[in-house]
């Protein structure tokens, strides 16, 4: 038997590029692939501003905004510190550069396009598209909206250029040190800002009168850029939201992702694969510090909010790292539902929700046994302890809305997650620890205590106990649709533990 | 001057970080929240002892209960250990680990309570300078208590844990004991002035610049400790120890060192350092903000910014590097033009000029990573 000649193995069909061909499909397919999830973000978003939003309560379509930009926020910080495993901590210092660039382009951009600065006025309002304000009779689309979406891009941009300026040099470092110089960037660029004039321009004239370069001078220094018009809407919010998820996803099943990812596993070897390790971590930052800029114009014109950069300092930055950290490193949809939590939990520890609900108590009953079932040998005494407590709850008071029975929920939840948190699946584990904090919070009332005094001591012990208890996040590297199973307890150890790489527990990818 | 006063307080602080960095390979961001402590206990023990300006603060009476509750265990792990497991027989787990950290702690906290009268005694008799130095003392053995403490609540858990979650457990503490310091039982959210236990005189004048009394004391104090620092981790069995394990704990756990004790002892050597600096920083600036003001954070960051020019894990390069970032701090504002407001940057560009050239710090050495 004679061995294929090079040429002829050349010519002979390769079963793996048939099987890509095929999956990549004609033109027509990827112009599909291309402009589905455009399509998708418009109708998430429209459905969002249209439909849904004016049935809620005066509240909550805020709260919804504020968890999209934060998802964004999430979202884009995991393309660097979930898949690369590089430890960025300034984050928010692009999500400020975005921010600033966005505000100046729409506020003098506007006084020069439209001859007013006064966003109060008819005339320089955007249309219904990009108001929070309900019952607005307006035109559909406006210039001012224009003007909006260009500025949020260009903040965008503004944001990935300065991640390519400021990740060239710095990724060429590790570990820690690179954490340190992205946490000093962050503060040189809020020292920046905070040290320019503090005034902000009025008079349309002089706006027009005064060069672009100079016009930049004017965002409003330590005092914060005011009199910013409010675009922001759950359109815009939740279209981008779904922009930037359907991109982190296509991103991590891609050649490139998987070159992101090689590098989180194990940075030598990748190197030693020919991934060139610092050019991939210098994109992962450009792209995840063109979303955090997106993110940044998008707050800066959320209704209610006054610019300033003393709010995007070091401490939002953490703020995203948390979120990425709790969702699981890596994993898409952890770190957005982790920032989905992450903004209603303060919100949710300032207003108490309401505890009388006992179908509610039932669905987490439910989650109760699953996990006590699931976890691989079941603590038989958890299980006796939690049926006896409830049992007798109920013979003291056969309802489901007792304050004993919340006692016998919390402090068997609190058990459950103490004995076995780091092997109940992620979304029972969410379950519980939302039954617990309303079993607690029912308690505390009962007892007098008012609990939104300790809401920051609350979250910053949840922070420390969850760090314990379940090093990797809610979900590891998985995503929501696998993270039902059950996690491994002692997670696979990598040869770089405790050495250079920072990623969290590493957990056999799903 | 200043700049060398305040450069000493980042050099105290830096120690921490440093120390801690060089054995646990963690940046320890609840360290600055230390400093706070240490600075608003100096405050709270001048007011016990009746020093205070305002109104006056009693000790606390949760905390004796809570001291005395860690006493109880205490002697209830030591009846357990000595008197009732040699009785039962062989096979009971023994509960050292218990009995002297409980013993430790509550030995030092009655200690503290003790010397707290001591020292409103000493005041009645009106000697301030003498009160001031026990004032330090007790806000030392404070936040040694509390440094021990989170080591072990906190920290010991994730020994093995991978060091990002290490990292966001610090962030947790660091958040903790800002929100716990504004409660109302605690310190309260309004900003109060420490009282100062010197004279505000100028010494002598190097040039036209003044050096105050309070500069010495601050730069006197700091050098103290300093040296005794030095002494200790270079100069003693224990500090031997912490060497061997910051070069490696495996190794240094072969050898026979109790690897968990001297992680112990590191974390309450920083944070007993780091209250020295909160105790002088009250002194040398007494007006102080509440304990989650952003104007502490950045403290805490510049101090830790010291420990990477130093070279971290150095601990003469973090006492040289929180020189340095003092008085480049002061130069900048006293020389540059609008430098009053572009401080911060020149902290942080120092730090991130270092790290370009030599990311291992002034007195560093580079490190090779081998495959």
């Amino acid at each position: 038997m004679t061995l294929p000649t090079p040429t002829a193995r050349r010519e002979a069909p390769n079963p793996l590029m048939e099987r890509a061909a095929a999956l990549r499909g004609s033109g027509g397919m990827a112009a599909v692939r291309g402009v589905a999830p455009v399509l998708v973000a418009l109708a998430v978003g429209l459905l969002l501003h249209f439909a849904i939003a004016p049935q809620l309560p005066e509240f909550y379509p805020r709260v919804i905004l504020d968890i999209g930009i934060n998802v964004i926020l999430a979202v884009s910080l995991t393309m660097v510190n979930g898949f690369t495993g590089q430890f960025s901590m300034g984050h928010a210092a692009f999500m400020a550069v975005g921010a600033y660039t966005a505000a100046t382009l729409v506020y003098y951009g506007s006084a020069r396009l439209m001859g007013t600065a006064d966003f109060a006025s008819a005339r320089a309002h955007a249309g219904v598209l990009s108001t929070m304000l309900q019952g607005r009779e307006a035109a559909f689309f406006t210039l001012g909206d224009g003007i909006f979406i260009v500025a949020l891009l260009a903040g965008g941009i503004a944001a990935a250029v300065c991640g390519y300026l400021v990740g060239l040099p710095s990724l060429r470092l590790r570990g820690d040190y690179l954490a340190i110089v992205t946490l000093g960037f962050g503060e040189i660029v809020r020292v920046i800002i905070q040290s320019q004039t503090t005034d902000t321009l009025y008079d349309v004239e002089v706006i027009k009168a005064t060069p672009w370069p100079k016009l930049m001078r004017y965002m409003g220094g330590p005092v914060g850029f005011t009199g910013l018009p409010s675009y922001t809407s759950l359109f815009w919010v939740w279209s981008l939201t779904v922009v930037t998820l359907v991109v982190a996803f296509r991103l991590k099943v891609s050649t490139f992702g998987r070159a992101f990812l090689s590098i989180r596993e194990d940075e030598i070897a990748a190197e030693a694969m020919g991934v060139r390790t610092t050019t991939y971590k210098v994109r992962a930052f450009v792209i995840a510090a063109f979303f955090a800029g997106i993110a940044g114009g998008l707050y800066a014109h959320t209704i209610g909010i006054q610019l300033n950069a003393g709010e995007l300092a070091f401490m939002k930055s953490f703020d995203i790292i948390i979120m990425v950290v709790l969702g699981g490193m890596g994993s898409i949809s952890g770190a957005a539902i982790a920032a989905g939590i992450l903004t209603v939990l303060p919100e949710a520890l300032r207003r108490p929700p309401p505890v009388d609900l006992p179908w509610f108590l039932l669905v987490m009953a439910a989650a109760w046994v699953a996990a006590l079932l699931l976890i691989r040998r079941p603590k038989w005494w958890l299980i006796a302890v939690t049926a006896l407590g409830a049992a007798y709850a109920w013979w003291q008071q056969p309802t489901l809305a007792s304050p004993l029975m919340f006692w016998t929920v919390a402090g068997s939840g609190v058990l459950i997650l103490l004995f076995a948190g780091r092997r109940v699946p992620g979304l029972i584990g969410l379950a519980i620890a939302v039954t617990c904090y309303i079993g607690v919070r029912s308690a505390a009332e009962r007892a007098g205590i008012k609990l939104s005094d300790y809401r920051m001591v609350l979250y910053a012990l949840a922070l420390i106990l969850m760090m314990i208890l379940r090093p990797q996040g809610f979900f590891g590297v998985r995503e929501l649709w696998t993270a039902w199973r059950v996690q491994p307890l002692h997670p696979r150890r990598s040869r770089a533990e405790g050495g250079e790489s920072g990623t969290a527990g590493r957990v056999p990818t799903a | 001057m200043d700049g060398v006063a305040v450069g000493s307080l980042y050099a105290l602080i830096a120690l921490g970080y440093t120390m801690v960095y060089g054995i646990l390979q963690f940046i320890n961001f609840a360290h600055g929240d230390v400093f706070v402590l240490g600075a608003w206990v100096s405050f709270a023990a001048a007011g016990a002892v009746g020093l205070s300006v305002g109104d006056q603060t009693a000790v606390p009476a949760w905390l004796v209960w809570l001291l005395g509750a860690v006493s109880a265990g205490a002697l209830a792990a030591a009846l357990y250990e000595f008197v009732l497991r040699p009785r039962l027989g062989a096979g009971r787990p023994p509960a050292t680990r218990l009995t002297w950290p409980l013993a430790g702690v509550s030995v030092v906290g009655w200690g503290t309570l003790l010397l707290l009268v001591a020292t409103r005694g000493v005041v009645a008799g009106g000697s301030h300078t003498i009160a001031g130095g026990m004032i330090l003392v007790l806000a030392m053995s404070t936040c040694g208590l509390v440094g021990f403490c989170l080591e072990r609540l906190a920290y010991k858990p994730l020994r093995s844990a991978p060091r990002l979650n290490v990292l966001i457990t610090a962030i947790g503490v660091s958040l903790l004991l800002q929100n716990l310091g504004q409660l109302e039982w605690m310190f309260g959210t309004r900003p109060d002035r420490m009282p100062t236990l010197v004279p505000d005189t100028v010494l002598f004048r190097i040039g036209h610049v003044p050096v105050r009394l309070v500069d010495v004391m601050v730069v006197a104090t700091a050098l103290v400790l300093m040296v005794l620092l030095d002494w200790l981790v270079f100069r003693t069995k224990m500090g031997r120890a912490m060497r061997a394990v910051s070069f490696s704990p495996t190794n240094a756990a072969l050898m026979g060192v109790d690897v968990d004790k001297v992680i112990s002892f590191t974390f309450v050597l920083g944070s007993v350092l780091a209250a020295a600096a909160g105790f002088l920083y009250g002194q040398k600036y007494p007006g102080l903000n509440q304990t989650a003001a952003a104007g502490w954070v950045l403290l805490g960051l510049k101090a830790f910014v010291a420990a990477v020019i130093g070279g971290i894990g150095n601990i003469r390069g973090a006492m040289l590097g929180g020189l340095l970032i003092g008085l480049l701090e002061f130069f900048a504002v006293q020389y540059v033009p609008e430098g009053a407001s572009l401080r911060d940057i020149f902290v942080f560009g120092a730090l991130i000029l270092v790290l370009l050239v030599r990311p291992s710090g002034v007195l560093g050495k580079a490190v090779t990573e081998k495959v």
